[in-house]
């Protein structure tokens, strides 16, 4: 008993030193070249790891491609670090901990691939004066740049997302006036994620007249016997899938077991990639949900991949899986990113590595016309891209895609009604500021 | 040799009946509280005071007050988590709806909110013991984490249900940097720590400890079980609570429902059993190993050169984290306080073992 117990205090003591020793090395390490730090927060296990995988492995892949293709942002090579999060909130908080101070200029900034950690972190990032950029998810309200200084919607939150989902409803239904008196269901993953777009909708009922029901889903989702059940007793005319990992591809094929018809049934954007109906396959046949402007396929950018980073070995998941919906927006994200370094590099001086403070400007003064998307090779993915001070998201463009039983079917492409959705956006933002005592910056004080 | 209480001579029932009544122990605590208070916030990194050592302290003060309720008090409750979003929800809207109060205030408030929730659940304990009282306390949970997703109230309204904290302002410190929130966090803690420890060496603490080991026998000689029970409960919601309220305003700053799910509440259950139930310092030992490990495992493979993916890295975490849960209850099912224990049982004979 003794001499195990003094083995195992050995070991341990060997293990905390190598630790310290190590850990000392690599901080030095980086802190020679002109390097940009890129922190990457993912999850490749858990529940969600179908969904988040080929997301990560786009988000490394296209840092991949820019220090191959073009050696970096003008001469400044990317690094990064991935961190597994396991969509947990208090591991992604840990996360953010352990990689902000990487590089010599600390983390460029963060992509928090949930709403949960993005709520977090939403405390933090602007006493470390990282931004965080959330493409298509997080806080609806921070939209408004003034009191959200350091968040950054990008091309879209779920106001625009329910927005355009009702809008599609309409056209389906020929015009708004015809959503009197229907009933419109929305089935969501009960987490802050599914909540948000809840005020759009009810604000669209009292609007056009339709009946809003809605049914919430434990996560993670597996077990939805009663939601269906539920479906079946209330009849609406649409239901709303808001979910995100198993619950999507569960809610499809309990939908099917229900007999609910798919066409019916409108996603949104984090329900509509492969990984949620491939295994429903036949059974998901006419389902459609939003895309952020682009779905599955191979554009300019995709092709490069597959030349500097695929062909030379370096690919970091499996070949087939460059071009489907998630594995696209995940290159979009980290384009993103990447623009932002290299506007800010425009302002504050080329071939330097930038602060998060400096690549906050960067954000909020993007401009990404046509041109520019075209060189980037996401001339066909994206329209232009424009934030201000006032508007951190930038666009807000959808598009709705069917599933046809093999493959996603790109269809119309619609832009969120902002005369709606920006007047509750301000005075969403405005109760933020007001429970946290923040002062929103003014068209004076945006430029510092 | 060193390690002995040879020649410390008791004059007083005082100095015998003393928290720590050898002088060494003492030394070694004075030694701990000293570098605690000023060796950690000098050498800490921000990284390791705001991603290890704050979440391991507030936890640590829930597993004390869980520990009280199962490991003095006998009485299984798998409802923690739930007092501990009482707590945290309670001074979301203490801070909210009436911004002049102190946050010490706000703490104790929300601290005494969670008792009372938690005597109001503890009453079924009453009837029922064993495992059906950890069933009747998971009911707790379940209501709790429904009425903090579904009452709009309690989150003012937000949209997404998730709510965020304002600065913490206290006799004009605004505790903000990590080592401000740091010192909170371990002041407190040394505070509820003695206290808890004081109580549990009470009359009271004696009732639980006597009602835990056979409740008959304790009405028997005299304990009334209905105030051990509910004293229990309340003790160990009143920590549960401030505890949350720490880890919502100091941790997380701002939060969703499920930041006190049951998956907390089992954490905190397993924390106390690999601790040590009915201990103290096992409670310490149980919030490290929990919040501690983990994070280190998944640091190690990097550290030590290792080059694995990130997926990788998180199943071995996982499996060595399973492993070693397996390996410590196999070498000592009482817990690590008591490997603890038997280690300076062992320093005290060294180097001559009989």
């Amino acid at each position: 008993m003794r001499t195990t117990m003094q083995n195992w205090i050995g070991w341990i003591a060997t293990a905390a030193c190598a630790c310290g020793l190590a850990t000392t090395a690599a901080a030095e390490d980086a802190k020679a070249a002109a390097e940009q730090f890129i922190p990457l927060l993912v999850y490749r296990t858990g529940p969600y790891a179908p969904n988040g995988t080929p997301w990560a492995n786009a988000k490394q892949d296209y840092i991949k491609l820019i220090n191959a293709r073009d050696g970096g942002v003008n001469g400044v090579k990317l690094t990064y670090e991935e961190c597994e999060t396991e969509y947990k909130t208090d591991r992604g908080v840990e996360c953010y901990e352990r990689l902000k101070g990487k590089g010599p200029t600390g983390a460029a900034l963060f992509d928090p691939q949930s709403t949960g950690i993005t709520f977090a972190l939403t405390e933090r990032a602007p006493v470390d004066k990282i931004p965080l950029i959330t493409v298509g998810y997080g806080r609806s309200e921070s939209q408004d740049g003034q009191v959200f200084m350091w968040n950054f919607p990008l091309l879209g939150t779920y106001w625009t997302a329910a927005d355009v989902l009702v809008q599609h409803i309409a056209k389906k239904e020929g015009g708004f006036d015809k959503l009197k008196g229907k009933k419109i269901a929305l089935v969501f993953h009960d987490s802050p994620f599914g909540k948000e777009p809840i005020p759009l909708l009810e604000e669209h009922a009292k609007l056009h007249g339709f009946e809003l029901i809605k049914i919430p889903v434990t996560a993670p989702g597996v077990e939805q016997k009663s939601v269906w059940l539920q479906v079946r007793q209330q009849r609406p005319d649409y239901v709303l899938l808001w979910g995100w990992g198993v619950m999507n591809s569960t809610a499809l094929k309990e939908a099917q077991a229900t007999a609910f018809p798919r066409d019916r049934m409108l996603g949104v954007w984090w329900s509509g990639a492969e990984p949620d109906v491939k295994d429903v396959g036949e059974g998901a046949k006419g389902y459609s949900a939003l895309t952020i402007q682009y779905g599955a396929g191979l554009s300019k950018v995709q092709k490069d991949i597959l030349k500097y980073v695929h062909d030379k070995g370096q690919g970091t998941g499996p070949r087939e899986e460059v071009g489907t919906v998630l594995y696209n927006r995940g290159l979009l994200i980290q384009m993103l990113s990447v623009e932002a370094v290299r506007r800010a590099q425009e302002h504050f001086g080329k071939g330097k590595p930038m602060t998060g403070e400096q690549i906050r400007w960067g954000l909020e003064n993007l401009t990404l016309d046509q041109k520019k998307l075209d060189a980037l090779g996401f001339g066909e993915m994206l329209k232009p891209v424009a934030t201000s001070c006032a508007d951190h998201v930038g666009a807000s463009y959808a598009r709705i895609q069917t599933w046809d039983g093999s493959r996603w079917v790109p269809g119309d492409l619609y832009e969120a009604n902002q005369q709606m959705i920006a007047p509750m956006v301000h005075s969403a933002a405005a109760a933020y500021a007001a429970s946290k005592n923040i002062t929103a910056r003014t068209a004076q004080t945006c430029q510092s | 040799m060193l390690y002995r209480e040879n020649g410390q001579f008791k004059t007083s029932y005082a100095a015998d009946q003393q928290l720590l009544p050898i002088a060494q122990d003492r030394w070694f605590m004075m030694a701990l509280v000293a570098c605690s208070l000023i060796a950690v916030p000098l050498l800490a990194s921000d990284y390791a005071l705001r991603a290890l050592i704050i979440p391991f302290l507030i936890l640590t003060i829930a597993a004390i007050g869980l520990n009280i309720l199962v490991g003095y008090c006998g009485q299984i409750s798998v409802g923690s988590a739930a007092f501990m979003g009482v707590g945290a929800y309670l001074a979301y809207n203490l801070t909210l709806r009436v911004p002049q109060l102190n946050f010490l205030v706000v703490l104790v408030l929300s601290g005494l909110g969670a008792a009372l929730v938690g005597i109001a659940f503890g009453i079924p304990s009453l009837r029922i013991k064993g495992l059906y009282l950890a069933v009747a306390t998971l009911a707790a949970q379940f209501f709790l984490d429904w009425a903090f997703a579904r009452v709009r109230w309690l989150t003012a309204d937000s949209p997404s249900g998730s709510v965020s904290t304002r600065s913490i302002q206290m006799l004009g410190w605004t505790v903000e940097r990590p080592v401000d929130k740091y010192l909170l966090v371990l002041g407190l803690l040394c505070i509820l720590t003695l206290a808890a420890k004081n109580l549990t060496r009470s009359h009271i603490g004696r009732a639980w400890m006597a009602t835990r080991d056979m409740d008959v026998a304790a009405d028997v000689i005299g304990v009334r079980p209905l105030s051990a029970k509910l004293s229990a409960f309340a003790v160990s919601s009143f920590y549960a609570g401030v505890a949350g309220a720490l880890w919502g305003f100091v941790h997380l700053g701002s939060w969703e429902p499920a930041a006190f799910s049951v998956t907390m509440s089992f954490n905190l259950l397993f924390m106390i059993i690999i601790g040590g139930l009915g201990s103290m310092v096992g409670s310490f030992f149980g919030a490290a190993f929990f919040v501690l490990l983990p994070v280190l495992l998944n640091r190690a493979p990097a550290s030590l050169g290792i080059e694995l993916s990130t997926a990788m890295k998180s199943h071995v975490e996982a499996m060595i984290f399973g492993g070693l849960i397996v390996l410590f209850l196999a070498i000592e099912p009482r817990g690590l306080a008591r490997l603890w224990a038997i280690g300076k049982e062992k320093l005290r004979i060294w180097p001559f073992p009989h």
